[in-house]
């Protein structure tokens, strides 16, 4: 069975975020990139199932600029089989996501795709969910646990939802996507470093995949979200029942 | 032809290695497995002895009656097919640290120096890293690591021979650890890169003004200007460096950023054949996390260490080797440089401006001055560099640049500003009296780890280049022609960074005795002696020793933080994008545990707590309202400071995981 992850490139979680002068959006010039933490752990999972024997292959896929090939060979070093690089400029919302990935599954016909719950920078939650509809296939999102019966092909997850832990049966192929707790990502070592830079990295355009990657949405502004204000020390519980009445207007 | 001979051999620690036949056949890197020593085959080994010889409780038997292996790895730079190491050492690395537990085993058997004073992780697994060999190995990639393997890469494409060099950085990515003000002066870059500007470095604003200011407190007085910028750009040399890595993995040289060099490797002589990385995942209290990785050894026939001031690695080469004591160098001094880049309102940017400043903040007994240049992009460079030999333990850098930043002839240059990013570093002042002799065996120290930082140009990338450059024609010479190292330190000596450094060398030692004496004697040497003085003065004493107790200084009392120009240190360190994985064991070694609370607080009022750009020690009272010190090695910005100022040297700056540490981009 061949596992494909997502990974997506975006501003390292360390970082502090500018926003752009012109309130475009964020200032992503001279700024560190590194692999979605929610995708490293998708692509640690990936590996952890291919190491127990119930997979064949990884396939790391990224999408976006020339650049994604980085976050591919960090992908391929940590140990990944094969890596694709859908090469597209300019805005990736996750519907378009989708559909490319709707694209490659149908070439490349894995038996189970796994991507984060959600990228750090646009926080959408929408691309698993999503493919999962264009293909038809299950989906075990927000995963904390995943096991997977190969004889009677299906997997089980643990979701993470509001109320708890929620276990769900799927059958295969599925979608599953991973949440903070599944997994600790392993490092990529020198010698694997070193050894990613040989893999080799296919690369497809949205045209070659058939795919229309015009959106309906466009980003108008972005703008910081407001200082937050000096709290006020106040001299009685009475100044307090003022202030929350008449300035705060809660009660 | 390759041809591995492997010995099983049976340590007092049980770690078995595995026995193979000899054969020729080249391998990537050889990993240990636990075996069963009896299969190994006794009919390979050409010299005919059982193997059993290996065992510890018979050590008699040197290891030079029996083949040596060469331990090939294939070269991953490039494939031509160079063999890395040609240098054997008799004993062949199979009979190594395993050996090491039993001291009657000769010489032969090949040393690990620990690196961690922690004493948490035990001898008994450095036998099974895998190990991977170059012909150069270069710790960090900053400007004079970056010189030395491209002028390396240069050299191999003139002679068309081909050398593998691999450069090591601490660093999350190229670049992410350096900071420096910057105004440059491109000598070296013109000599290594010559089509540096139309391969689009980021060199791009000149110096356009040049000023030299006096604060009071509410005045600047203009000096006249001792420096000569003209030809000089101002610079983001973490920008510079970035670039400087592309270009040399152009060149085929292999970068690998995120692997903290922790450990050096010695063979039996004492040479140093090439360093170990940190073991990753290691939890905070010793032990191996799920995901541990054990540490990678990068073997080189030459080292270079180009790790910055105070580089870990680097001192204890010079304590090792005595490299002080081998030139009657006096010791290093430094510096505490603080630094912010703003980006303030259009109509206030002046591109290229430069401005240095002395006096206030700092008093007559205390060395150092701000700096404020204009770069590109309505971006300014703002800092200030505050001489570690300063006297008062109550005396805080961070909250005196603070206090900087409200000048009135400053203050109006960031209203209506924001700050980019914020960082801090050390840097050397100890010029020519203190430059160390930089050749050890089996390799060189290039850059700030050597010391050739020019005090009253305030200049240090040039000369740390040159040096790279210098170091790597050396190496080159060894490798292909088998000269000696040595023949680094007399290029050093019949080059410009020499003559440069010898005739700024009484600038910052004039300054032992106070700001005034220091500016007339620095005034004779520039306007007068132009260098040509017939006096060498000497530095006063070593950093750490210059405290005074705290009952004899008075405390300084700091305003507090106005969140417009002045911050304080947590709202700084988010804006330094520093991170460290918070599971690991702290970096900041204590050597004593107990003088903290016995010395440094009661003595020195806790100086560190002081002079930590990253807020790392805190001294909290505890139940019994005692001062305790707590170390929040998290913040820590890889300055150095620590390592450099405690009173009783009792911190040890060591490596951290590799990947983690401030995140500059534009500083």
């Amino acid at each position: 069975m061949k596992i494909m992850v997502a990974v997506k490139r975006v501003i390292d979680y360390a970082v502090k975020i500018r926003v752009k002068p012109d309130k475009t959006g964020v200032e992503t010039q001279n700024v560190k990139m590194s692999m979605n933490p929610f995708c490293e752990i998708a692509l640690e999972e990936a590996l952890r199932i291919k190491e127990a024997g119930m997979a064949s292959e990884v396939v790391a896929v990224s999408m976006g600029p020339a650049q994604c090939v980085d976050t591919l060979r960090t992908g391929l070093a940590m140990g990944a089989d094969r890596a694709i690089h859908v090469d597209a400029t300019g805005p990736l919302y996750p519907l378009s996501v989708a559909k490319l990935f709707k694209a490659l599954v149908e070439l490349e016909k894995p038996g189970l795709l796994i991507l984060g719950k959600q990228a750090i920078d646009d926080d959408c939650n929408q691309t698993g969910q999503m493919v999962a509809g264009l293909l038809g296939w299950p989906q075990g999102t927000f995963a904390s646990k995943v096991v997977l019966d190969k004889e009677k092909q299906l997997a089980t997850v643990d979701r993470e939802v509001d109320g708890g832990l929620e276990t769900l049966c799927m059958d295969l192929p599925a979608v599953i996507t991973t949440d903070l707790r599944l997994n600790q990502p392993r490092y990529a070592t020198l010698p694997n470093i070193m050894k990613a830079k040989s893999k080799v990295i296919k690369k497809y355009t949205p045209q070659e995949l058939n795919v229309e990657i015009k959106s309906d949405l466009e980003v108008l502004q972005v703008t910081e979200p407001p200082k937050r204000k000096a709290g006020v020390i106040v001299s009685s519980v009475d100044e307090l029942i003022d202030k929350l009445k008449n300035e705060a207007h809660v009660i | 032809m390759l041809r591995l001979l492997s010995i099983s051999s049976k340590s007092i620690s049980n770690s078995l290695r595995k026995s193979s036949s000899i054969s020729s056949y080249s391998f990537t890197h050889l990993e240990t497995h636990l075996c069963n020593p009896t299969s190994s085959p006794i009919s390979s080994n050409p010299s005919g002895s059982p193997p059993n010889q290996f065992n510890s409780i018979n050590p008699a038997k040197t290891p030079d009656g029996y083949s040596f292996s060469h331990r090939f790895d294939r070269n991953f730079s490039s494939f031509s097919s160079k063999i890395g190491f040609c240098k054997v050492s008799s004993s062949g690395y199979w009979l190594n640290c395993a050996n090491l537990r039993t001291c009657e085993r000769n010489g032969s058997a090949v040393l690990r120096v620990q690196g961690s004073v922690s004493g948490m992780r035990s001898f008994s697994s450095e036998s099974d890293r895998e190990s991977m060999e170059y012909d150069v190995v270069i710790v960090g990639a900053g400007p004079a690591g970056l010189s030395a393997a491209i002028r390396l890469k240069q050299m191999c494409i003139e002679k068309g021979v081909d050398l593998s060099v691999c450069v090591v950085e601490k660093g999350a990515e190229v670049g992410a650890h350096i900071l420096s003000g910057n105004v440059f002066e491109p000598r070296a870059l013109d000599e290594l890169l010559p089509q540096w500007k139309q391969e689009e470095a980021p060199i791009s604003v000149p110096v356009s003004s040049d000023k030299f200011w006096f604060l009071t407190k509410k005045r600047a007085f203009s000096l006249p200007c001792p420096f000569d910028n003209k030809g000089n750009y101002v610079i983001s040399l973490s920008q510079l460096v970035r670039w400087m890595g592309t270009k040399a993995e152009e060149l085929g040289v292999e970068i690998y950023p995120g692997f903290a060099a922790s450990e050096i490797l010695y063979d039996a002589k004492d040479t140093v054949i090439g360093i170990a990385t940190n073991d990753m995942g290691v939890a905070k209290d010793g032990s191996k996390k799920e995901i541990f990785q054990r540490g990678v050894e990068l073997k080189g026939r030459i080292m270079l260490l180009a790790e910055g001031c105070r580089g870990s690695i680097s001192e204890k080469v010079m304590k090792k080797y005595n490299l002080r004591e081998k030139r009657h160098a006096q010791h290093q001094t430094y510096a505490l440089g603080i630094k912010e880049v703003w980006e303030i309102e259009e109509d206030k940017h002046n591109p290229g401006s430069v401005i240095h400043t002395l006096g206030w903040p700092l008093d007559q007994k205390t060395y150092g001055g701000s700096f404020l240049y204009h770069l590109q992009d309505r971006q300014i460079a703002i800092g200030l560099v505050v001489a570690l030999n300063y006297q008062n333990p109550f005396l805080n850098p961070y909250e005196e640049f603070q206090k900087l930043k409200h000048h009135p002839a400053i203050k109006p240059l960031l209203e209506g500003g924001s700050v980019l990013q914020y960082g801090a570093r050390t840097l050397n002042e100890g010029g020519f009296q203190s430059i160390p002799y930089p050749v050890f065996p089996g390799g060189a120290i290039i850059g700030c780890s050597a010391g050739f930082l020019n005090v009253p140009k305030i200049k240090g990338t040039h000369t740390a280049m040159k040096s790279g450059m210098l170091a790597a024609e050396a190496t080159f010479g060894v490798l292909q022609e088998g000269l000696n190292l040595e023949t680094y330190w007399d290029a050093l000596q019949n080059s410009w960074i020499w003559e440069e450094l010898y005739r700024a060398r009484n600038y910052r030692p004039a300054f032992e005795h106070g700001l005034i004496p220091g500016l007339a004697i620095s005034g004779l040497e520039h306007y007068i002696l132009k260098g040509r003085s017939p006096f060498t003065l000497k530095h006063g004493k070593p950093d750490h020793e210059a405290t005074k107790v705290a009952r004899l200084c008075s405390p300084i009392q700091y305003p507090k933080p106005d969140g417009v120009l002045s911050f304080d240190v947590p709202t700084s360190l988010h804006r330094s994008n520093t991170n460290h994985e918070h599971d690991q064991p702290a970096h900041l070694r204590l050597r004593d545990p107990k003088i903290p609370e016995q010395v440094n607080s009661p003595d020195y009022a806790g100086p560190e707590s002081r002079y930590c750009p990253a807020r790392v020690y805190e001294y909290n009272p505890d139940e019994k309202s005692q001062l305790k010190l707590q170390i929040n090695a998290q913040n820590c910005l890889h300055c150095k400071a620590c390592d450099i100022k405690d009173p009783k040297q009792n911190i040890e700056w060591t490596v951290p995981e590799g990947g983690g540490g401030p995140g500059y981009s534009v500083m």
